[in-house]
C-alpha cells in the first residue's frame, strides 16, 4: 500500500495533479490517501519532489534488500560444443555495464563437457565463470535450465543478470524471471546504467521495429534482459587473462523434468545461420520460378552470407519457412541485407527494417521496398543478379 | 480434453503508425486485429479438440473492446470466451499479464492444454508463454511447429526449432506450448460460427472476480517500467541507381567494395 | 466518401465478410493458375464447404440457413470478386439443388439436401442439349417407363461441372406430342448404370469451371428418382432460372467491380505525359461510366431479389430477366473497358483484367442467352399492358 511520509510531505499538491486515478490528495496541507482507488502505479511515488511516497509490502523483495544484490552475469550458451557468438558480445558489454557500476563480470554456463569452455569465457572479459556440468544437461530442457540458474541466482544475487536472446535464451529465461519474480526485457539492443541509481537502461525495439522502448526494472532483482545477437560486438580474446572457475554441482532435485528430447537435428544450412549472418540475400516473389533461386543463393556464397525469403517465396514452395524474414517469421538486422524481387509489404519490412545497408532489387519502381532502401536498382533480378555474381566474381579475382 | 487458448489484440501492423516527435504510437483509427500468431494457436486448439473432443476456451486480458477478439475466436470454432478485463490490469508487463492469466485458467479448473502464440507482435518479447508455464506449474516448449498426439491420448509429440535444426520431443499433458506460423494453416470462420459468435455469452472477469491480489496486477504488480519510447528513423539513403542494369550493378559493387563487403 | 446504403441486416453483412475474404484470402491467389490449368476448384469448395455457404438456400432441418435469392447473390457477388468460374461452380450448385427444393417429395429432400447443404456432394443441372439451347422445348433426350424403373437416352451439352457433380437434375422428354407438358425432370446420380460423361471441354473464359456433354446410354435409375410429376419438366426448369438468374447478375456485379477496382488503381499510379493517367478526362469518363453502371446494377439485381424474397412473390419470371441481362450486358462492357483503360498491359496475362474480359462473355450467354432474356421482358411488358 502507499504510505505518506507526513514529516517530509508539504502538501505541494503535486501527486494530486498526477494520479489517474483520484486516489491521493491534498487535505489540510497533507496528501492523504484513498486505498481503495489507488492501484499502486507508483506515478506519484516518482513524481513527488520531497520523496515523502512509498510503497510497502509489494511483491518481490521489499525494497531495502536491493543493495545485497551485486555483480553482472553474463548467461552462456553453448551449440555443438561452440559457444555461439552472442555469448562473446555479451561478454564484452557485460564488461562495460560492470566497469561503470564497479562491480565484476560472472560467465554462467550450464551444459554437458564444457568445462573446457571455461578460459574462453575469461579470455572474452568473464572474471568468474561458474560452471555446471552434467549429463541431464547435454540436450536443453527448459525446466531444467531454468530451475537451475534460478536456484544460483537465489543463492548469489546478482544484480542483473543477461542471456543471448536465442531460441534457447527467449525461451527458458523467462521462466527464470518468473520464478524469481522479477522483471525481464526481451531481446534488447541497447543496455546503459543510469549512474545516480545504479539501474540497468534497457533499450529494445516494439512493433516489428517501428518503436524503441527504454525500460528499467526499478523495484526487482536481478534486473534481466535477453540480447539481441549480433548487435552489440565482442571483443578480441586475450588468452591471457585469469579468473575464478567455479564448479558448480546441481541438486538432483532440481534435475528433474516432463519433456523427453528424442531426437535432436541439424539442418544443412546453407551458410550461417539467418540470426548471425552479416549479410542475407532475401529471395521474393520476383524470381517467378524456383530455378532462379539458385541466383540467390549464389550471391550469398560470394558474400559469405545466408539465404533468406519472403512469405511468398516459402508459399511457393522455393525455400524453407525457416529462412521466411517477417512479421511471423525471423527477424534479423545483418550488415548488408539484399531484397531481390520482394515487393516491401509492411509484414516483411519489420523483419530486416533495422539491417545496415539495405539492397533493393525490384522492377517495379514504386514498390514500397525502396521507401527503406539505402540503394536501389530498379530492374528484373533475373538480369540484374546474374550480372551482380559476374562482376563481384571479376573483384573477388575468380 | 481440456484446451485453453490465450490470445491479444494488437494494434493492425497495416494501419498502425507512429508519431516520431514525440516517439509514441499513434492510437487514434489504428484497427485492432488478433495478434498472427494466435490464430496458429487457436487453430493447433480446434484441430485437437475436433479429433479427440473436448473443449477450447479462449482467454484475453484487455480493455472491453477485446470482447471482439474474442468474438472472432468463437467464430472459428472456440467453445468459450472469456474476457479478463479491468481498469487494474491495465499497464502490466510480462510478470502481471502471466499472474492475471494464471489467476483464471486456474479457476477453469483442471487444463490439459494451454496454446499460446509464440509472441505478440507489439511486445515482441515472447514471455508470456514460459512465465505463464511457471505460474500454472506446467512444462513448456516454445516453437513448436509440428505437434500430434501419441495413441495413449495423453502424450505430445512435438517438433521445436531452433537456429540450427530442430528437436524432437515427447511430454505428457497438462503442458504449455508456443506455437510458430508455420504450424498449421488457420480456418476461415463458419456462417454458423459467425452466427453463434453474435450470440455468444462472453463473461467479464474483473479483479475481484479473479481473487486477484491488487499489488500483483496492472501496473502495481509489474516489476519494469518504461521510462522512454523512441521512434528510430532508419537511414535510408533512397538512392536509386541508374541506368542500364550493366551500370546499375558496376555501381552498386563500387558501393560494396567501399563498405568492405568484397573481402569474403 | 458515401456508399450507397443496401441496409443488410447482422446477419447479411456477415455473409458478404465471409465470402469475401474466401474471395481474397483463397480465390485471387490461386485464379490466374487455375484459369491457366484448367483445373477444378476442389480445395476452395471444400473451404465453401466450411464455410457453411452451401446450405444458404437449403432450409434449417436439413442443415442450412433458409435464406432466399438476395443472400445467395450476396454470396455470389463477393466469391464473383475472386473469380467467376469458382462462383460458377459454386452457383451451379443452387441452380441443381433448387429443383429438389421446391418439387422433391419430403423423402428425396431427406435424402439429398443435407449433403448438398454440407458441400459432401456438388450437384449439376442438365437441360441444354446440341440441338436445343434457347429453345429448350427441342430436347431430345427421352425418358421412358421400364417396369419400375426410368430409362434415359440421349446427351446434354455443356453441362457445368459434369463429371465432377454427384448428383444431376435432368430434364428429359417423356412425350413429344405434348409440348410443354412433354417434359418430366429426374435426379440421376453419379455411377447410375448408363451414365457417362463427354471429354471436358476447352472454353475462352470460365476455365477452373468444368463443362462436360452427359451421355445417357440406356440409363436405368429407379422410379423414385423422378422429380415432382411426369410434364413438370419445363415448369421445373423455368421456375429454377427465374431463382437462379438474378445471382448471375450478381456474380456479374462482383466481376464489373473486380475490373473497375484494377483499372482505378491502374489508372492512379499509371503516369504518361507526366501525370497520372486518371486525370485525363478520356479516361475519367470512362471510369465514371463504368462505376456508374456498377451500382445500378447492383441496385437492380438486390430489389429484385428482395422482391422474390418477399411472401408469396409470384410472376418474377420479367423481373429476374432484367436483373440478369442489365447486369450481364454491363460487366461486358466493363471487362472490355477495363482492359483499355490497362492499355497493352491490360493485354497482359500477368495483369487479371484480360481473364475477366474472357469471363465475362459467357454471362451473356448461360442460364439463358440475353436474347431470349429481351425475349421475356417483352412478352411480359406486351401482357402487362394488355390489362391498362
Amino acid at each position: 500500500m502507499l504510505k505518506v511520509d507526513t514529516e517530509k510531505c508539504t502538501g505541494c499538491g503535486e501527486c494530486e495533479e498526477v494520479c489517474a486515478f483520484e486516489a491521493i490528495c491534498v487535505e489540510d496541507d497533507v496528501a492523504v490517501v484513498d486505498q481503495d482507488a489507488c492501484t499502486l502505479c507508483g506515478t506519484c511515488v516518482d513524481g513527488c519532489p520531497e520523496g515523502a511516497l512509498e510503497f510497502h509490502n509489494e511483491e518481490g523483495l521489499p525494497a531495502t534488500d536491493l543493495s545485497s544484490w551485486r555483480g553482472i552475469w553474463a548467461v552462456a550458451e553453448c551449440r555443438g560444443g561452440v559457444l555461439v557468438p552472442v555469448t562473446l558480445e555479451l561478454l564484452a558489454k557485460s564488461g562495460r555495464l560492470a566497469d561503470k557500476l564497479g562491480t565484476d563480470v560472472t560467465a554462467v554456463l550450464m551444459g554437458h563437457d564444457i568445462e573446457s569452455r571455461a578460459q574462453e569465457l575469461i579470455s572474452h572479459g568473464a572474471d568468474r565463470v561458474l560452471i555446471v556440468d552434467h549429463p541431464e544437461l547435454a540436450t536443453f530442457i527448459d525446466e531444467v535450465y531454468a530451475n537451475i540458474l534460478a536456484d544460483l541466482a537465489w543463492k548469489e544475487r546478482p544484480e542483473i543478470i543477461l542471456a543471448g536472446a536465442t531460441a534457447m535464451g527467449r525461451s527458458y529465461i523467462p521462466r527464470v524471471a518468473t520464478i524469481l519474480k522479477t522483471g525481464l526485457t526481451a531481446d534488447c539492443t541497447g543496455l546503459d546504467i543510469r549512474a545516480e541509481d545504479r539501474l540497468l537502461l534497457q533499450t529494445r525495439p516494439a512493433f516489428g521495429g517501428n518503436l524503441l522502448a527504454t525500460i528499467v526494472c526499478p523495484r526487482h532483482r536481478p534486473q534481466m534482459a535477453t540480447v539481441r545477437p549480433n548487435v552489440m560486438k565482442a571483443d578480441a580474446p586475450d588468452p591471457g587473462r585469469k579468473g575464478e572457475v567455479i564448479r558448480v554441482v546441481p541438486e538432483e532435485n532440481l534435475l528433474g523434468h516432463r519433456v523427453r528430447i528424442l531426437e535432436s537435428v541439424k539442418e544443412h544450412a546453407e551458410g550461417p545461420n539467418l540470426s548471425e549472418a552479416d549479410v542475407i540475400v532475401t529471395a521474393g516473389r520476383g524470381f517467378e520460378q524456383e530455378k532462379n533461386v539458385e541466383l540467390a543463393r549464389e550471391l550469398a556464397d560470394l558474400l559469405g552470407g545466408a539465404v533468406g525469403a519472403t512469405r511468398a517465396a516459402v508459399d511457393a514452395g522455393w525455400l524453407s519457412r525457416r529462412t521466411q524474414i517477417g512479421q511471423t517469421g525471423v527477424t534479423v538486422s545483418p550488415k548488408l541485407y539484399m531484397a531481390c524481387g520482394v515487393s516491401g509489404a509492411i509484414q516483411h519490412i519489420v523483419g530486416m527494417q533495422g539491417s545496415e545497408i539495405i539492397v533493393a532489387i525490384n522492377k517495379d519502381a514504386g514498390a514500397p521496398i525502396f521507401d527503406v532502401a539505402t540503394y536501389g536498382l530498379v530492374g528484373d533480378v533475373k538480369e540484374i543478379l546474374p550480372l551482380l555474381i559476374q562482376n563481384i566474381r571479376k573483384e573477388q579475382g575468380l | 480434453m481440456n484446451i485453453v487458448v490465450c490470445i491479444k489484440q494488437v494494434p493492425d501492423a497495416k494501419t498502425v503508425r507512429f508519431d516520431t516527435e514525440k516517439g509514441t504510437l499513434v492510437r487514434e483509427g489504428v484497427e485492432a486485429v488478433i495478434n498472427p500468431f494466435d490464430f496458429h494457436a487457436l487453430e493447433a486448439g480446434l484441430q485437437m479438440r475436433d479429433t479427440y473432443g473436448g473443449k477450447v476456451t479462449v482467454l484475453t486480458m484487455g480493455p472491453l473492446q477485446a470482447e471482439n477478439a474474442l468474438r472472432e475466436a468463437v467464430s472459428l470454432g472456440a467453445d468459450k470466451g472469456i474476457l479478463l478485463s479491468d481498469r487494474a490490469f491495465a499497464g502490466a508487463d510480462t510478470l502481471a499479464t502471466t499472474y492475471t492469466l494464471a489467476m483464471a485458467i486456474k479457476k477453469l479448473g483442471p487444463v490439459d492444454l494451454v496454446l499460446c502464440g509464440k509472441q505478440a507482435i507489439d511486445g515482441d518479447t515472447a514471455q508470456v508463454g514460459p512465465g505463464l508455464a511457471v505460474r500454472l506449474g506446467l512444462p513448456h516448449v516454445t516453437c513448436v511447429n509440428a505437434l500430434s498426439v501419441l495413441d495413449d491420448g495423453k502424450t505430445l509429440h512435438i517438433m521445436r526449432i531452433n537456429e540450427d535444426g530442430y528437436d524432437i520431443l515427447e511430454l505428457e499433458m497438462p503442458a504449455l506450448l508456443t506455437v510458430l506460423a508455420s504450424l498449421n494453416t488457420p480456418r476461415l470462420p463458419s456462417l454458423k460460427g459467425k452466427m453463434r459468435a453474435g450470440k455468444a455469452d462472453i463473461p467479464v472477469w474483473d479483479a475481484g472476480e479473479l481473487g486477484a491480489e491488487p499489488g500483483r496486477i496492472g501496473l502495481a504488480g509489474s516489476a519494469t517500467r518504461v521510462i522512454s519510447t523512441s521512434v528510430p528513423t532508419f537511414k535510408a539513403r533512397r538512392e536509386i541507381l541508374e541506368g542500364s542494369a550493366e551500370e546499375q550493378v558496376k555501381a552498386l559493387v563500387f558501393r560494396f567494395k567501399e563498405a568492405g563487403f568484397l573481402n569474403a | 466518401m458515401a456508399q450507397v446504403n443496401y441496409f443488410l441486416t447482422e446477419e447479411q453483412q456477415m455473409i458478404v465478410d465471409l465470402t469475401r475474404r474466401i474471395a481474397v484470402e483463397k480465390i485471387i491467389p490461386v485464379r490466374a493458375k487455375l484459369d491457366e490449368t484448367e483445373e477444378f476448384p476442389w480445395e476452395i469448395m471444400k473451404d465453401i464447404a466450411r464455410s457453411d455457404l452451401f446450405g444458404l438456400y437449403i432450409p434449417e432441418e436439413y442443415g442450412g440457413f433458409a435464406k432466399g435469392c438476395f443472400e445467395n447473390c450476396l454470396a455470389v457477388e463477393q466469391l464473383a470478386y475472386g473469380c467467376i468460374a469458382v462462383t460458377t461452380t459454386f452457383a451451379a450448385s443452387a441452380l441443381g439443388g433448387y429443383p429438389i427444393l421446391l418439387f422433391g417429395t419430403d423423402e428425396q429432400k431427406a435424402r439429398y439436401l443435407p449433403d448438398i447443404a454440407s458441400g459432401k456432394r456438388l450437384v449439376a443441372f442438365g437441360l441444354t442439349e446440341a440441338n436445343a439451347g434457347s429453345d429448350a422445348a427441342g430436347i431430345r433426350t427421352t425418358a421412358v417407363e421400364d417396369g419400375d424403373h426410368w430409362v434415359l437416352n440421349g446427351t446434354k451439352q455443356w453441362i457445368t461441372s459434369g463429371g465432377e457433380a454427384e448428383i444431376y437434375t435432368i430434364v428429359a422428354m417423356t412425350d413429344k406430342n405434348k409440348g410443354a407438358r412433354g417434359a418430366t425432370a429426374y435426379i440421376v446420380e453419379k455411377g447410375d448404370p448408363g451414365f457417362g460423361y463427354g471429354k471436358k471441354e476447352r472454353k475462352m473464359g470460365l476455365n477452373a469451371s468444368s463443362t462436360r456433354e452427359l451421355i445417357f446410354n440406356g440409363c436405368r435409375i429407379p422410379k423414385d428418382r423422378i422429380l415432382g410429376r411426369k410434364g413438370q419438366g419445363f415448369i421445373i426448369a423455368m421456375r429454377t432460372l427465374d431463382l437462379a438468374r438474378p445471382g448471375i447478375g450478381a456474380i456479374a456485379v462482383g466481376l464489373a467491380q473486380a475490373a473497375l477496382d484494377e483499372a482505378v488503381r491502374y489508372a492512379r499510379q499509371r503516369i504518361q505525359f507526366g501525370q497520372p493517367i486518371i486525370t485525363f478526362q478520356a479516361l475519367q469518363h470512362m471510369l465514371a461510366d463504368m462505376a456508374t453502371k456498377i451500382e445500378a446494377s447492383r441496385a437492380l439485381v438486390y430489389s429484385v431479389a428482395r422482391t422474390i424474397d418477399e411472401e408469396g412473390a409470384k410472376d418474377v419470371a420479367k423481373l429476374s430477366a432484367m436483373a440478369k441481362v442489365f447486369a450481364t450486358d454491363m460487366a461486358m462492357q466493363v471487362t472490355t473497358d477495363a482492359v483499355q483503360v490497362l492499355g497493352g498491359y491490360g493485354y497482359m496475362k500477368s495483369y487479371p483484367v484480360e481473364k475477366m474480359m474472357r469471363d465475362a462473355k459467357i454471362l451473356q450467354i448461360y442460364e439463358g442467352t440475353n436474347q431470349i432474356m429481351r425475349n421475356i421482358i417483352g412478352q411480359a411488358l406486351n401482357k402487362e399492358y394488355a390489362k391498362k
